[in-house]
């Protein structure tokens, strides 16, 4: 018997093997089809033998056809078989052929279960690996419920190799059978602190991928994860742990602190570590740079952590200067890393990526797609009102060049996104957007016609300046309209005439030609568009006939009125037959109406009035909290149950899927009763991210929803007057790029206007600080809008009830779009109020007896609607006094980076008669110079100003700045928040400022004496510069207390007309004088080792007489 | 990860292992598509690429090109890694491995590649241990297969 069996298998030898399909395969090239099919009969014949090696081999050809592509799922009980193999060969070949063909709906896995279980249990441990293995490529919801205890078993098996294994093949279970991870995760945690390398690795690997579902579960955790992050040396674990911190860390700021210590630790391993990868990619050079591969991957981590650490910004600073470098290699891959690490420090730190727009545009042209991809998420944040036109211009371009239309897709989402971002924030010329919109139109193919549909509809709703405009635009469009259905199934850009024809009927009164658009909207060839486009038109033919009623009204002739009924009955009726029940119900209706119309006019009754009704007044779009502010009825509660309230057990039982939530103590009664403030602040957050995401919704300014509630109604929605200075018609085609070069002119004007200003003001003081006004690049503020983009106020229900707690949220990122539009409205008043500031910072100068340098400003703040409201005038006197420097950090001069300290403090004054509180003082930071905030604060976050001022009252407060260069002045723009309150109202306003740093503020008056003085001067290491003073008419010594006193320097000799004068630096550069007067005339030789701080300070110094 | 293929520079497939459950309908267009995508490409384009919402990471080795599919939060580099352990673990066993290697032995090219990722993780990141393990498994078969050469020489001898 035995024997003839391996008689069998001789004559089996003789058949084919693996080896001899390939072979056989790649010889029959031209009909390797037909080759295969005789294979597979083959095969067929060898599955029927008795012969288990026959059947492995088998098998094993099988395999390799399913990777050709041939369907084997017929022998999905032929691998079973020899799955269960007692031989490890034939066990491997069978467990590998089922881990590439088996998938969830094979229906001989639940065969597999009791062969498996017998698998893992072998005493063989490479039986139970190949199991494993196997079992983790098909495992599916039955075999993860039933085989889930022996593979806990497993994790705690002698062999670490299968420890291993079993650990990592429990997160494919977890995810198939939720229910198994709160028995096996003690066991899991245990596996933390196996041994074995191997094992733990794996370990933190299943709990990294877990937290990555759900984080909040896994904060237990972080100390021993700290623990293994300090101790591990196994890099990949590292960087496991490095991710999983990253999704910690939101959750719990404390923890950002405390990692970067071992964090920096680990910078340098983790960057040999990158390096070596990076190694493998071809044509890298890695010497000069290779290090700043280490931030790629710390960026995320730094970002993560940053967000509670204010000092963060300068290595940020750091990093994306480093990044530029990659970016600019000619090796793709470093591009590519670069620009994606970029786009991360983009999403908390926008600034400090902004100044390297012309490097990502320039990567816009890049061959590869990949790179353009990448570099387009990063235009995202690049925007300005300035560069917006240019942004769009070039991104135009590359839409007309794109290839694939999924690269296509990709730039028209991209450009709308970022026009319409912040509430189209950086958009200044609506028309031009209009018209960006209306050329998009033109893309075939797309998808994304809904989303240009939306946009339209958006801005004709919200800016109504632009409507007579867009009107005439849309029109355009309809007429067109065969350009844009000549493929209306694979076509999505035919959503835009749902948009096209909503404008023209419901803005039909800017309508140049409604009798042309009826025509052009009743065509036979509308038909073959969308149901819901379909309907729209219908709708939209009814209220443009109704515009042309009222436009014939009075007029004796009525053929025009009589031709549209006509028009009407004749059109119709096509749409009557539609198989859209939504066009059918509105065109029979309609019909029925004009039929009833045309009766009348033949009796030559007037109608248009009537007509007109049925479209009277105007949709405006709704506020995103109208919802919440509609007052519930009394006697009405929604927290009473209304059933009894279903058993514990119930509940718990229709939420298995929650994944190991072991902190999570189960509500009886729903949540909303008694969510905590962390969880609504949480999703108050999630729901604006949402609104800002939504161009639907708009954040009205708090004022003008204040001024709603007094005056419901449609016509008192404040729309602010707008300011057309830009014609509303450009001739010839509406090309977008007219409208940019119409852009441009315009800036150009309204720079060269306000340089004459300037000029005149310079003129009048005479004096030499106008420098800075110079017309360089224009700034952000000074570009106004052609369009005042004033957005019609959502409506409110009209018994909406107040509350302004979450406008007031500083986060908001709508707060930050009404306060920009709040600044354009007060252009004028500012004008006003610099002079003013001038004024009085020389005025002080004057005095000059506050010491130190001082800026003062005096700001009116009233509201800024166009109805007369309660005035307030709030006066507030800042006084700024730098003077007192922080002596420590003087004195350790070794550590130049950091520890240099400027105390600001500030008196604040309240010169109203009402009381001011909760004042809130906050400081833009610049590169170099960034207030203090508490540790745990963010990096704009503001301070709150420990005291309030009644009436009269002035206090003051002092503010700490770290200051990093020190040679040049510097302004840092603040806005001090606070509400006023008398006994009507309190309101909450908000005063900008600016602080000036001079360099003089950074000196520090320190003794010195004549001899060190002479050794100073001999040592060569100094820089001179002079500077002439004419016309100073006081007594020398006056002269020098004004220096030593302004300026902060001590006289070290002085010898008749003739002095020495010294001062020092906070960072240690000396600064020495040598003051000769002879009649009026004041000469100031200067050294110094710093000539641009030098520099800086005599012109400071010349500024002080100037005024005298 | 969610799949690893490889495949030659005609597009023809030479190991494909999925980490996620999909029928093989699915599998063939995605595979399709993908070996389209990552043959346009030019050598000296970057290695990385978005396709739907994966993240391709694919390194050409002579003629042979090694394409891995991760999920968003993946890093870049570790895939890229991940591949090269790969080519090097084979490379180690097969010695200066070829395509031809790989086309002839593919159920070796798997088991290493089992023995080196399970479920789409790394499992061993040494390399020593996991040429142990293949070492250790192959001598297991021998000695299986020995036993069935020796009762082949016996019949023989008996004929």
């Amino acid at each position: 018997m035995a024997l003839k069996i391996v008689k069998g298998s001789i004559d089996r030898m003789f058949d084919k093997n693996l080896q001899d399909l390939v072979r056989g395969i790649r010889n029959h090239k031209e009909d390797e089809a037909k080759y295969i099919s005789t294979c597979i009969d083959e095969i067929k014949q060898e599955l029927k033998q008795d012969n288990i090696a026959v059947k492995a081999n088998a098998v094993c050809k099988l395999t390799y056809l399913q990777m050709l592509g041939y369907d084997v799922s017929w022998a999905a009980f032929n691998i079973v078989e020899v799955m269960s193999s007692s031989k490890f060969t034939y066990k491997r070949i069978g467990y590998l052929a089922a881990s590439q063909c088996f998938h969830e709906s094979t229906d001989v896995i639940m065969l597999t279960t009791n062969q498996i279980r017998k698998d893992l249990s072998s005493p063989n441990q490479y039986d139970t690996g190949v199991a494993l293995t196997g079992l983790s490529c098909f495992v599916t919801p039955d075999l993860a419920r039933d085989l889930a205890n022996d593979i806990m078993t497993l994790m705690s098996h002698t062999k670490p190799y299968i420890r291993k294994k079993a650990v990592l093949i429990m997160y494919k279970v977890f995810l198939k059978y939720p229910e198994s991870l709160r028995p096996a995760f003690p066991r899991l945690k245990e596996k933390l602190e196996d041994p074995d390398p191997g094992v733990q690795s794996a370990a933190v690997n299943v709990i990294c991928e877990l937290a990555r579902r759900n984080p909040k579960n896994y904060l237990s955790l972080a100390p021993l994860f700290f623990k293994l992050m300090t101790s591990s040396t196994n890099n990949w674990v590292l960087i496991k742990i490095i991710k999983l911190f990253g999704a910690l860390t939101p959750l719990e700021p404390r923890l950002g602190k405390k990692l970067i210590e071992p964090l920096t630790n680990l910078i340098h391993r983790i960057y040999l570590f990158f390096s070596q990868i990076l190694h493998h990619l071809s044509a890298i050079t890695l010497v000069c740079f290779s290090w700043l591969i280490a931030f790629l991957f710390f960026i995320t981590v730094l970002i993560s952590l940053s967000s509670g650490m204010p000092n963060h910004s300068a290595s940020i600073q750091l990093c994306v200067q480093k990044l530029r470098i990659l970016i600019e290699d000619s090796d793709q891959n470093l591009k590519y890393l670069g620009l994606l690490a970029m786009s991360k420090i983009l999403k908390t730190h926008p600034k400090s990526v902004q100044s390297h727009k012309d490097l990502i545009l320039q990567c816009l042209d890049d061959k590869d797609e990949s790179i353009r991809l990448r570099a387009l998420d990063l235009l995202y944040g690049m925007v300005s009102k300035k560069n917006l036109m240019e942004i769009v211009k070039k991104l135009m371009l590359h839409v007309d060049k794109a290839e694939g239309t999924t690269y296509r897709d990709e730039l028209l989402t991209k450009i709308i996104d970022i026009c319409s971002q912040s509430n189209y924030q950086y958009i200044t010329n609506f028309e031009w957007y209009i018209s960006i919109l209306v050329e998009l139109t033109r893309l075939e193919g797309t998808r994304h016609g809904h989303l240009i549909a939306s946009q339209m509809l958006d801005v004709a709703i919200r800016v109504k300046a632009i409507r007579v405009f867009a009107v005439a635009q849309m029109a355009t469009l309809l007429d067109n309209a065969h350009m844009l259905t000549g493929n209306t199934q694979r076509n999505g850009i035919c959503e835009v005439l749902y948009a096209a024809a909503w404008i023209c009927g419901e803005f039909s009164e800017h309508l140049e030609n409604p009798m042309e658009t009826l025509e052009a909207m009743l065509r036979p060839k509308v038909a073959t568009l969308p149901g819901h486009i379909q309907a729209v038109y219908v709708q939209n033919a009814a209220k443009l006939f109704a515009t042309v009623l009222k436009s014939q009204e009075g007029n004796t002739d009525s053929t025009t009125a009589q031709e549209a009924s006509q028009l009407m009955i004749d059109r119709l009726p096509l749409f009557v037959q539609s198989a859209n029940l939504e066009v059918q119900e509105r065109a029979s209706c309609i019909l029925q109406l004009v039929k009833y119309i045309q009766k009348l006019q033949q009796k030559d009754v007037e109608v248009s009035e009537e007509v007109c009704a049925l479209f009277a007044g105007e949709l405006n779009p709704v506020a995103p909290k109208a919802q919440k502010k509609v007052p519930i009825p009394d006697g009405l509660d929604l927290d009473a149950w209304i059933n009894e309230p279903p058993s514990e057990s119930e509940s718990e039982d229709e939420q298995p899927k929650a994944i190991f939530s072991k902190e999570e103590p189960k509500h009886s009664r729903p949540r909303h009763t008694e969510v905590d403030e962390k969880e609504l602040a949480r999703r108050r957050e999630a729901r604006k991210q949402e609104q800002a995401n939504n161009p639907f919704y708009i954040k009205a300014s708090p004022s003008s929803q204040k001024v709603y509630q007094e005056t419901p109604g449609v016509e008192h929605i404040p729309v602010v007057q707008i300011d057309l200075s830009v014609p509303l018609k450009v001739p010839g085609l509406p090309m977008s790029d007219q409208y940019v070069k119409l852009e441009e002119e315009r800036r150009q004007k309204e720079r060269a206007e306000k340089k004459k200003k300037d000029k005149k003001k310079r003129k009048e003081k005479r004096s030499g600080r106008g420098k800075k006004h110079d017309s360089g690049p224009e700034s952000e503020e000074d570009i106004t809008p052609a369009h005042m983009v004033d957005i019609v106020t959502e409506e409110m229900p009209e018994n909406a009830l107040p509350s302004d707690d979450d406008e007031r949220d500083p986060a908001d990122p709508h707060k930050k779009s009404s306060k920009h539009k709040k600044k354009k409205q007060k252009r004028e008043k500012e004008d006003k109020e610099k002079k003013k500031k001038k004024k009085h910072h020389h005025h002080h100068h004057h005095h000059g007896d506050k010491g130190g340098e001082e800026s003062v400003q005096n700001g009116t703040v009233e509201e800024e609607e166009p109805l007369p409201r309660r005035l307030i005038s709030v006066m507030l006197t800042f006084i700024f006094l730098f003077y007192s420097f922080d002596r420590k950090a003087y004195d350790i001069q070794g550590n130049l980076q950091d520890g240099s300290q400027v105390v600001v403090s500030v008196i604040f004054e309240n010169k109203c008669d009402s009381f001011l509180k909760s004042m809130e003082f906050n400081v833009l930071d610049s590169l170099n110079s960034k207030l203090q905030r508490p540790e745990g604060s963010g990096p704009h976050d503001s301070l709150t100003i420990p005291f309030q001022l009644p009436p009269g009252v002035s206090n003051e407060a002092r503010f700490v700045f770290t200051v990093q260069s020190i040679i040049m002045p510097q302004k840092l723009k603040g806005t001090l928040t606070f509400i006023v309150k008398n006994e009507e109202s309190s309101t909450h306003e908000k005063l900008d400022f600016k602080l000036h740093f001079t360099c003089t503020s950074y000196l520090i008056t320190t003794p010195c004496y004549s001899d060190a003085f002479a050794k100073l001067l001999e040592s060569g290491d100094l820089k001179s510069s002079s500077i002439r003073l004419e016309g100073v008419n006081m007594p020398f010594h006056h002269l020098l207390a004004r220096i030593c006193f302004h300026h902060h320097f001590s006289v070290v000799e002085r010898i008749d007309s003739c002095a020495s004068m010294y001062s020092r630096s906070i960072q240690g550069h000396h600064v020495c004088l040598l003051v000769k007067i002879s009649s009026q005339t004041v000469s100031v030789d200067a050294k110094c080792d710093e000539p641009t701080l030098l520099g800086n300070v005599l012109d400071e110094i010349k500024q002080t007489f100037s005024q005298c | 990860m969610q799949f690893m293929l490889l495949f030659s520079r005609q597009g023809k497939l030479r190991l494909q292992k999925w980490y996620v459950p999909l029928s093989d309908k699915e599998k063939k267009k995605i595979t399709r598509e993908l070996v389209q995508t990552v043959l346009a490409r030019k050598p000296k384009m970057c290695s990385f690429l978005e396709w739907r919402d994966l993240k391709i990471v694919y390194k050409r080795y002579a003629s042979l090109y090694f394409c891995c599919a991760t999920e968003g939060q993946d890093n870049e580099l570790i895939t890229l890694e991940i591949i090269h352990r790969y080519v090097e673990l084979l490379d180690k066993y097969f010695g200066s491995v070829c395509e031809l290697d790989i086309i002839f032995n593919f159920e070796k090219a798997y088991f290493i590649l089992d023995e080196f990722l399970l479920g789409g993780e790394a499992q061993e990141t040494s390399k020593k241990n996991v040429l142990k393990a293949i070492e250790q498994a192959d001598l297991l078969q021998e000695n299986e297969m020995g036993l069935f050469y020796a009762l082949l020489a016996a019949v023989s001898t008996l004929n």
